[in-house]
C-alpha cells in the first residue's frame, strides 16, 4: 500500500463535519509536553469518551429531545395507564356507540360504544411491549450470530449468509398471515416470536459487516500481538466499536415492529379482541369511517406518532454516533 | 575502528530468520473454494537481528516488508521457514509458550489513528498488556506503571484518563510506543512508525525511539519506505524487492557502497534536500512498475526492470551472498548482494567530497 | 504575472468555533516557473490552492478577503459560470490520490475525452483520438489499447500519469499539483516528477507544487513559499533557502529531516506541535516553538520583511537567523 502522510488540512477542506472533528482534536495539543520542552500550561481538558461526545451532541439536538419526550411519555403510560385514563378499556356501552367528544371521553366512543381515549391509552402498552421485546430479541440474536460470523469467518459465515438471504426473501405480512393464523394463544408472545424469527437476519447482516470493519483496525492486531484471547478481543475491542450501527438500526426497527404489530392485528392474525391494541381498534373502526372518523383517527394518530418518534430517535442517534454520515 | 568495537559487543543474535515464506492462496468459488494461485508476499527471507542493534528493512509498497513484520510478532503464520528467538523456533508455538514469547517481541504500528482503540482511555490502552499478562505487574502497581510509561514517552502522566481522539498524531504514536514498552520487551518491531506523521513531529518520535533503545536495551526491526529515516536509525539495512531481501549489510555498506542495481536505483531516486545536488547527481530512473507478486519473474526477480539484465538473469536465481567479485576483498563492498553482475556504484553524493568517507559523517 | 494571490484569508466554521486556515497569504507564479508551497498538515497550503482553483467547500469554508489575480482578472469577482470556464482550460489541478480523483465507472479514455467534448465541442471519435495522443505523451505504454481500461486497472504511477494527462488536456497556463507524488513509491515518484517537469518546460506552464517534502522541492522548484499556521513565513529562491534559511521554522524543518548522505546521532526536533487553528497564538504564530523567540514575538505579528529584493521572511530576527 502506498504510504500517505496524514493530512488534517485535507479534512478541514473536506466535509464540514469531518473538519470539525479534526479541529476539535487539536484542543489537547496545546498542552503538549515534548522531551526537553516545558510542561504544558492552560486549562486541563477533561477526558471525553466518544460516548460522552455523542451524548453531548444528542442533548443539543431538538429532534432527539422531542422524540425522547414522546417515547418517555409512551413508556410511562404503558406502565401506568391509570395515571391519565380512568375506567377499563373493556367496559363498553353500546348505547354510546359512535358518540363524539364529551366529558369523560375526550376522543368520543367507537362503534361498540367503547371509550376511544381509554382504549388508545391502554393500547400503548401492547405496542411498546411488542416493540421493545421484539427489538431486544432481534438485536440479541442478530448481533450474536452476526458478530460471531463476522469475527470467525469461514464456513459458518458462508452458511449463515445464505440463510439470511433466504429470510430476506420471505414477505413479512404474508409470512405473518400464514404462521400466525395457526396460533391460538391470544397474547403478545407469538407476535413477538414471529418478529424475532423474521427480523434477526437484518441485524445479523449489520452486525457482521460492522464487526468485519472493526476487526481490520490495527488496534485489534495490537491486542492480538499482546496475546489477547479471542473473547477479550471481541468484547473489549470489537464490540464497543461495532455496536453503534446495531443500536441505530435497532431503534429504527423498533418503530417498524410497532407498525407491524398493528398491521397483523388489523389483519386479524396478531392480537385479537378482547386484547387491546391500536391495530384492533383501527380494524374495528374502519367500517364506520364515514359516521365516526374520530374512532379511527385517534388510534391511527397514536400509532403514527409512536413510529415516527422511534424513527426520529434512530436518526438522531445515528447523527450523534457517526457525525461523518451527516 | 569504533565500528568494530561496537560489532564485537553486539554479536549475540536475538532473532534469526531463515527461509521465511508467506503465500496467500488465491481462491475461486463461494462455498467450495478452489486454489487458482498464490500471492507470494514473502518468498524466502533470511536475516539475523543482534542484541541491541537496529535492523532497517526498506522496500517499496508490496515488497513484503510489512508481512515480515507481522510474522515476527506472530500475527501471521509463515507458510515455510522459521523465526528463532534466542535459539527457539517461535513460528509453531501456541498457548502459554506463545504468550511468553509475545511478552518479549512487541510491535509499533504505522497508523496512530487506527492502532489505538477509540473507546478506551489512554490508561486502559497502555495498561492492557498487564491485564493480558497479569504476572508482569501486580494489580495495585499498574496505574503507577502506566503513568511512568507516559512520562517515559514524553507525555503528561495526568493524561491517563483521556481518550485517543484528544491527542494529535505524534502524541498517539507515543501512546502506541508506551503500550509496546509496557511488558519490557527485548525486541520491538516498528512498521513504518513515523510515515504518517508531519516532518517536525517525525524527528521527535525518531529521537524518542533512539533514546528508548539505549534506556531499555532494545533491539529494533525498523521497517520503512523512507531510506533517509532508515539510514538515520539503523545499524544494518536490508533492501527488499518482491518478497526477498536483495541486499543486506551495515548502513555504510548499503548507502555508500551499494552493489545491487535495485538498491542503487532506489537510493538515486530519493530526493535530496539540497538544490545544488540537482545538477551533479546521477539519477537512475527505473522503467515500469513492480511485477505482480502472483506472477514473479523467473531467475532474478528484478530483471524486468534492470538495465543490466542478461540471459543468465532469467534462468539462474542469484543467491544472497557476497558477490564473487568482492569475495577476496575486505572493503565495504564485500557484503551480501543477490546479483549476478554486482558492481559498486556510488549514488549518494558524499556530504563533503574531500572528507574521509570512513567516519560515515555526523 | 500569471497568477498573483494577494492577502488571501480563508476560514472554516465548525461546531467548536472558527478555524483560521489561511491568514493573509500572498504569492505569485509566472509562466514557466515552479513555485513550491511547503508546509505541514494544517498549514493552509492545500486550502490556499483550493481557493485559487475555486473548489473550496463553501460552507463550511468562507473567503474572508483578498484577491486572486489570474492573467490580470480577479477570480473572486467572477461569476461561477466564468470561473468554471477557467478551470480546466486556464488552470488545472493534480491531486494526491489519483484513484479517488478519477471516476471508477468510466474508462480513462472517456474521462480524458470528456474534456474535449465539453470544453472544445469535439465529436466522441476525435476526442478519443486526442485521449490516446495524451496518454502517449505522458508515456503510458500501449496507449491505443489501454484507452478502454478503467482506473483500477492501472498501477498507482500510471494513474498519476493519467491525472497529469487530464490536467494537460486543454493546455492550461497554470497547473496546481497537490502532493502529486506523496502516495507513490520513490522509484515511481522520480518517474512522475521528471515527467511533470519536462511537460512544464515543453508547455511553458506555471506550476504550483504543494508538498511537505523538502527533498522533492529541492529537486524541482525555482521558488519556495514556506507556510505555517495559514501564513507565509518565508519566501525565497530555492538555492538561497537551503543555503541559509531566514526563518527559524524553515531552519528547524531543514535540520529535522534525516538525510541520506549523513548519519547523525540525534535529529534536531522542533519542540511542540503546530498551533490550533482556532486559537492561533498572538504575535508570531511560531513563537511557542521558536528557539529564538523574544518578548516582541509574543506581542507583535511580524510582517514579511524584505531580506533582499527576491526574498522575504516573517521573522523579527531574520538577520540573526540568516547569519546564525
Amino acid at each position: 500500500m502506498p504510504e500517505q502522510p496524514f493530512e488534517p488540512g485535507r479534512a478541514i477542506a473536506g466535509t464540514g463535519a469531518g473538519g470539525a472533528m479534526d479541529l476539535a482534536t487539536t484542543e489537547a495539543e496545546t498542552l503538549e509536553r515534548t522531551p526537553g520542552g516545558p510542561l504544558g500550561t492552560g486549562p486541563a481538558a477533561k477526558p471525553r469518551s466518544l460516548w460522552s461526545d455523542a451524548w453531548r451532541d444528542l442533548r443539543r439536538n431538538p429532534v432527539f429531545i422531542i422524540s425522547a419526550l414522546v417515547i418517555l411519555f409512551l413508556v410511562v403510560i404503558s406502565l401506568w395507564p391509570s395515571l391519565i385514563a380512568s375506567g377499563s378499556p373493556l367496559k363498553c356501552d353500546l348505547s354510546k356507540a359512535q358518540e363524539g367528544s364529551q366529558p369523560g371521553a375526550p376522543f368520543g366512543y367507537d362503534g361498540q360504544g367503547c371509550n376511544v381515549y381509554t382504549r388508545t391509552v391502554y393500547g400503548a402498552r401492547t405496542s411498546v411491549t411488542v416493540g421493545v421485546c421484539a427489538t431486544l430479541g432481534v438485536a440479541l440474536l442478530g448481533s450474536v450470530l452476526g458478530g460471531l460470523a463476522g469475527f470467525f469467518g469461514g464456513g459458518w459465515d458462508a452458511i449463515l449468509s445464505r440463510i439470511t438471504d433466504i429470510f430476506f426473501a420471505i414477505p413479512v405480512v404474508l409470512g405473518g398471515l400464514v404462521l400466525l393464523s395457526v396460533v391460538t394463544s391470544n397474547t403478545v408472545w407469538p407476535v413477538i416470536g414471529f418478529m424475532v424469527l423474521l427480523g434477526w437476519p437484518q441485524i445479523c447482516r449489520i452486525a457482521r459487516g460492522s464487526v468485519i470493519t472493526a476487526k481490520q483496525n490495527d488496534y485489534v492486531q495490537a491486542a492480538r500481538a499482546l496475546g489477547a484471547s479471542n473473547s477479550r478481543i471481541l468484547l473489549r475491542h470489537i464490540a464497543p466499536n461495532a455496536v453503534a450501527p446495531v443500536i441505530v438500526v435497532a431503534t429504527i426497527a423498533l418503530g417498524t415492529y410497532i407498525a407491524l404489530e398493528a398491521t397483523l392485528s388489523y389483519l386479524g392474525v396478531g392480537l385479537k379482541p378482547p386484547s387491546v391494541s391500536w391495530g384492533i381498534d383501527i380494524s374495528a373502526a374502519s367500517p364506520y369511517i364515514r359516521n365516526a372518523p374520530h374512532a379511527l383517527l385517534w388510534p391511527s394518530g397514536a400509532l403514527a406518532l409512536t413510529v415516527l418518534a422511534f424513527i426520529m430517535l434512530g436518526d438522531a442517534v445515528r447523527d450523534a454516533l457517526d457525525p461523518k454520515l451527516r | 575502528m569504533v565500528d568494530e568495537v561496537v560489532e564485537r559487543r553486539r554479536v549475540e543474535p536475538i532473532l534469526e530468520v531463515s527461509g521465511l515464506v508467506k503465500y496467500y492462496p488465491l481462491t475461486q468459488g463461494i462455498l467450495i473454494k478452489k486454489q487458482i494461485g498464490a500471492v507470494k508476499a514473502v518468498d524466502g527471507v533470511d536475516f539475523v537481528l543482534n542484541k541491541g542493534e537496529t535492523l532497517g528493512i526498506v522496500g517499496e509498497s508490496g515488497c513484503g516488508k510489512s508481512t515480515v513484520a507481522k510474522m515476527l510478532v506472530n500475527l501471521e503464520r509463515p507458510t515455510a521457514g522459521f523465526i528463532k528467538y534466542k535459539g527457539e523456533d517461535i513460528t509453531r508455538l501456541s498457548g502459554r509458550a506463545l504468550k511468553t514469547v509475545r511478552r518479549n517481541i512487541q510491535m509499533v504500528f504505522q497508523d496512530p489513528y487506527t492502532s489505538l482503540n477509540p473507546r478506551m482511555t489512554v490508561g486502559d490502552i497502555i495498561g492492557e498488556p498487564y491485564e493480558i499478562h497479569p504476572e508482569a505487574a501486580p494489580k495495585g502497581d499498574r496505574r503507577r506503571r502506566v503513568q511512568e510509561l507516559l512520562d517515559v514517552v514524553g507525555l503528561n502522566p495526568e493524561y491517563i484518563n483521556r481518550y485517543p481522539h484528544q491527542f494529535s498524531g505524534g502524541q498517539r504514536q507515543r501512546i502506541g510506543i508506551a503500550r509496546g514498552l509496557a511488558l519490557r520487551p527485548e525486541v520491538i518491531v516498528a512498521d513504518e512508525p513515523v510515515s504518517a506523521l508531519d516532518v517536525s513531529v517525525q524527528a521527535q518520535v525518531i529521537n524518542l525511539l533512539d533514546r528508548l533503545q539505549n534506556d531499555f536495551d532494545l533491539s529494533y526491526v525498523f521497517i520503512a519506505h523512507d531510506l533517509s529515516i532508515v539510514r538515520h536509525i539503523s545499524d544494518r539495512v536490508g533492501v527488499m524487492y518482491l518478497g526477498r531481501i536483495v541486499e543486506i549489510g551495515r548502513d555504510k555498506e548499503i548507502y555508500d557502497h551499494p552493489t545491487h542495481p535495485y538498491t542503487q536505483a532506489l537510493l538515486s531516486a530519493v530526493p535530496v534536500p539540497d538544490p545544488e545536488a540537482r545538477e551533479h547527481r546521477e539519477r537512475i530512473i527505473l522503467s515500469g512498475d513492480v511485477p505482480s507478486p502472483t506472477d514473479i519473474p523467473s531467475g532474478c526477480r528484478f530483471r524486468t526492470r534492470c538495465w543490466k539484465a542478461q540471459e543468465r538473469c532469467a534462468v539462474e536465481v542469484p543467491l544472497l551472498a557476497v558477490p564473487a567479485a568482492f569475495r577476496l576483498t575486505s572493503g565495504p563492498a564485500a557484503h551480501d548482494s543477490a546479483c549476478h553482475f554486482a558492481e559498486e556504484k556510488r549514488v549518494v553524493p558524499p556530504e563533503e567530497p574531500l572528507d574521509d568517507l570512513g567516519d560515515g559523517g555526523v | 504575472m500569471l497568477l498573483e494571490v494577494r492577502d488571501l484569508h480563508v476560514e472554516f466554521r465548525t461546531r467548536d468555533g472558527v478555524a483560521h486556515a489561511v491568514n493573509g497569504v500572498s504569492y505569485a507564479v509566472d509562466a514557466g516557473e515552479t513555485l513550491a508551497v511547503l508546509g505541514e498538515s494544517g498549514s493552509g497550503k492545500s486550502v490556499t490552492a483550493q481557493a485559487v482553483m475555486g473548489i473550496l467547500d463553501m460552507p463550511p469554508g468562507r473567503i474572508g478577503g483578498g484577491e486572486i489575480l489570474f492573467q490580470g482578472r480577479d477570480l473572486l469577482k467572477l461569476k461561477e459560470e466564468e470561473r468554471r470556464k477557467i478551470r480546466g482550460a486556464g488552470m488545472a489541478m493534480i491531486f494526491q490520490d489519483a484513484l479517488s480523483a478519477l471516476n471508477p465507472v468510466l474508462s480513462v479514455g472517456d474521462q480524458l475525452g470528456e474534456m474535449f467534448v465539453v470544453h472544445r465541442g469535439m465529436s466522441r471519435k476525435d476526442a478519443r483520438a486526442r485521449a490516446v495522443e495524451l496518454m502517449d505523451r505522458v508515456r503510458i505504454p500501449g496507449a491505443a489499447q489501454r484507452v478502454r481500461d478503467y482506473p483500477h486497472q492501472f498501477s498507482g504511477g500510471m494513474r498519476q500519469r493519467i491525472m497529469i494527462a487530464m490536467a494537460l488536456a486543454l493546455e492550461p497556463a497554470l497547473i496546481i499539483a497537490d502532493e502529486p507524488t506523496t502516495a507513490l513509491d520513490v522509484t515511481v515518484q522520480a518517474q512522475v516528477m521528471d515527467l511533470l517537469a519536462e511537460l512544464q518546460r515543453e508547455y511553458h506552464m506555471g506550476l504550483i507544487l504543494i508538498t511537505h517534502d523538502l527533498g522533492v522541492v529541492a529537486d524541482v522548484a525555482d521558488r519556495i513559499a514556506v507556510m505555517y499556521a495559514g501564513r507565509i513565513v518565508e519566501s525565497a529562491p530555492v538555492h538561497d533557502i537551503y543555503k541559509a534559511p531566514a526563518h527559524p521554522y524553515t531552519r528547524g524543518l531543514l535540520d529535522s529531516i534525516p538525510r541520506l548522505d549523513q548519519k547523525g546521532q540525534e535529529l534536531y526536533a522542533i519542540k511542540g506541535l503546530p498551533p490550533n487553528l482556532m486559537d492561533i497564538p498572538p504575535g508570531c504564530a511560531f513563537n511557542p516553538r521558536c528557539p529564538m523567540a523574544q518578548d516582541v514575538c509574543r506581542t507583535d505579528e511580524p510582517p514579511l520583511y524584505e531580506v533582499d529584493p527576491h526574498r522575504g521572511s516573517a521573522c523579527h530576527f531574520w538577520r540573526e537567523c540568516l547569519h546564525g
